[in-house]
């Protein structure tokens, strides 16, 4: 990343306004007031933001257009779906949906994954050989199709979702944190803190460990992201969230029979989803240059 | 080398022992297998007949052996939605509009792909290269399914141009395989930017131009074919990519192949045909991940000490 220089070539200082755009650019700005506005907003304060109840809708008010077009009113700004409730209530509830399921997956995931990465990593041996072959194993498993035996078996639930999202992700974690942790476990710090007769969980988790959690965090932000679009394949599939949950994939599948006819019922969680997912993208991308560098290939 | 084949390939049966092993255990850890495998309109003679084919009256390592015998012999029991068909008949009958699509999918991104990647990777910082720079976002984070159905609306529904849904001539395989190539084509298309911008850098290229060759042959003769090499190893996620693609593409247009089975069969709950594409999916996956690996570690000697 160049540093923003606050002169131009010929020695100019340049208008305050100027420095300041220069400076504000690099932030992530646009997407963390995309996310701001698309996930966090809603998530947290969901009752207060959304006009109606997301579950209960009017027969008498199905399939109203949005506000910019004949038949659309104020009172339903996004209009409503087949069933007569408020896509905009919805949207803003499926915030909260999409982000509560990408946050437990990735916590719980990326949890198992940095424990073991990170005693298989220590300890080296038979314990990393056996370790490295699962995560071998487990990146080579094909996430929808565990997802739909998994439906099959056991239906769809909020339950069956994180457990197909669990098992898909705690494996990149695993190798990530091995990785680093063969590289500092072998600093001097490292030999010190054994000197001075400090527990294997003890190193593991108060010097190896806060060593990693950079790294840990750049994964983490790009893979709510793909966990976002994961789960709302999964519900379109009607493989992931249960109905009537307002998951943006359930909605777009309750519009996909609608296109012809109501175009905005899976028009707008679809436009929800790729702006939200893109900004997570975006963010993600500026924290690996900047935690991170060495990322760059993940 | 050898060695290297050999751990990879015991790797890839050890996957694919693992996926039979889930399939098997999910369907009988949840309670009664019979509940699972057959749906709720079932009656006794249907439970009668699975419990005789799986041999659910015997000891649990008895049937998995039954059924890993079974299903090494492609026998994964008989459909219960489309009435009279083994499963993995359906499944064979089904893969080739699968396959057709993928293949096809799999042709439109490269055609797209490569001349933008190599150009924004020539033009680089150009209004081109931004162009390029957007599409990959895009491919990152717009929903396939979701990109299918917009498709639709645009060109089936407003303009007529193509058909909503179904198998037939070509005009029927152009929305699907968008959608279904949306992301390879993303991919691609970042690849082979980056690979090009690195070989357009190195020292050969700048003999080839001192030689006074056209920019024409130093850009798509010399440059293309050496920065092709990291491209070709990304088809390994590729054929994920289209695998996982083809149950969402195809349940958006209805295209009749496997992944349009087994989302139909999830629904009605027929488990035999389920674990019958899952067992074969997973197959050709894994076999794919094996064949690119031991590929790469040809083309590119460390892959092997890793």
């Amino acid at each position: 990343m160049a540093t923003a220089t606050v002169r131009t070539f010929r020695g100019h200082a340049l208008p305050r306004v100027v420095q300041a755009l220069r400076q504000a650019r690099r932030y992530p700005l646009v997407p963390v007031a995309l996310l701001t506005l698309l996930l966090v907003i809603p998530a947290l304060l969901a009752p207060v933001v959304a006009p109606y109840d997301p579950l209960k809708g009017s027969l008498a008010k199905r399939l109203k257009p949005p506000v910019w077009q004949d038949g659309g009113s104020i009172e339903y700004p996004l209009g409503t779906d087949k069933l007569g409730r408020d896509i905009l209530s919805r949207l803003i509830y499926g915030a909260r949906v999409s982000l509560m399921v990408s946050l437990v997956a990735i916590v719980v995931g990326g949890a198992i994954g940095t424990g073991l990465g990170l005693v298989s990593g220590y300890f080296g041996g038979r314990t990393d050989a056996l370790l490295m072959r699962l995560v071998d194993i487990s990146l080579s498993l094909p996430t929808i199709l565990l997802a739909l035996v998994l439906v099959a078996a056991v239906g769809p639930s909020f339950a069956t979702v994180i457990t197909v999202l669990v098992v898909l992700l705690w494996a990149r974690y695993a190798r990530l944190v091995r990785a680093e942790t063969l590289s500092i476990k072998e600093r001097d710090f490292i030999a010190r803190a054994r000197v001075a007769g400090a527990s294997h969980v003890r190193i593991m988790t108060r010097y190896i460990f806060p060593n990693v959690v950079n790294s840990l965090i750049v994964l983490a932000t790009l893979q709510v992201g793909y966990v976002i679009l994961l789960e709302s394949a999964l519900s379109f599939l009607g493989a992931g969230l249960p109905r009537p949950l307002p998951a943006w994939g359930l909605m777009i599948a309750d519009g996909r029979e609608l296109i012809v006819t109501a175009w905005w019922v899976s028009m707008f969680p679809g436009l929800a989803i790729m702006l939200t997912v893109l900004a997570l993208n975006l963010l993600g991308d500026w924290l690996r240059d900047h935690l991170d560098p060495k990322l760059r290939h993940v | 080398m050898q060695r290297y084949i050999v751990r990879r390939a015991f790797q890839s049966v050890l996957a694919i022992w693992v996926m039979s092993l889930v399939v098997f255990g999910l369907a009988r850890v949840t309670g009664n297998p019979l509940d699972v495998m057959l749906p709720l309109e079932a009656g006794p003679e249907d439970y009668e007949r699975v419990s005789k084919h799986w041999g659910l009256d015997k000891p649990l390592y008895i049937q998995y052996l039954i059924f890993l015998g079974k299903a090494l012999q492609g026998d994964f029991g008989t459909s219960w939605k489309w009435h009279g068909h083994s499963a993995m008949g359906l499944v064979w009958e089904r893969l080739p509009a699968t396959l057709q699509l993928a293949g096809f999918a799999l042709f439109v991104s490269v055609v797209i792909a490569l001349p933008i990647g190599v150009l924004s990777a020539v033009m680089k910082d150009t209004a081109w290269d931004t162009l390029a720079k957007i599409i990959a976002l895009m491919g990152q984070s717009l929903p396939g399914f979701w990109l299918g159905i917009v498709l639709m609306w645009i060109f089936a529904v407003h303009l007529g141009w193509f058909p909503t849904s179904g198998r037939g001539g070509l005009e029927y395989m152009v929305l699907p395989a968008i959608t279904l190539g949306w992301f390879q084509t993303a991919a691609i298309m970042r690849l082979v930017r980056s690979s090009m911008l690195e070989v357009l850098d190195s020292e050969f290229v700048k003999l080839t131009r001192i030689k006074g060759l056209s920019e024409w042959k130093v850009v798509w003769k010399h440059c293309l074919r050496n920065a092709s090499i990291a491209p070709l190893t990304f088809f390994a996620i590729i054929a994920g990519v289209l695998m996982t693609g083809s149950v969402v593409t195809e349940s958006v247009f209805s295209w009749p192949g496997t992944g349009l089975l087994v989302v139909d069969a999830v629904r009605a709950r027929d488990f035999q045909v389920v674990q019958a594409v899952v067992i074969v999916f997973a197959g050709i996956f894994i076999l794919t991940n094996l064949l690119v690996d031991i590929l790469y570690a040809y083309l590119d000697p460390r892959i092997r000490y890793r």
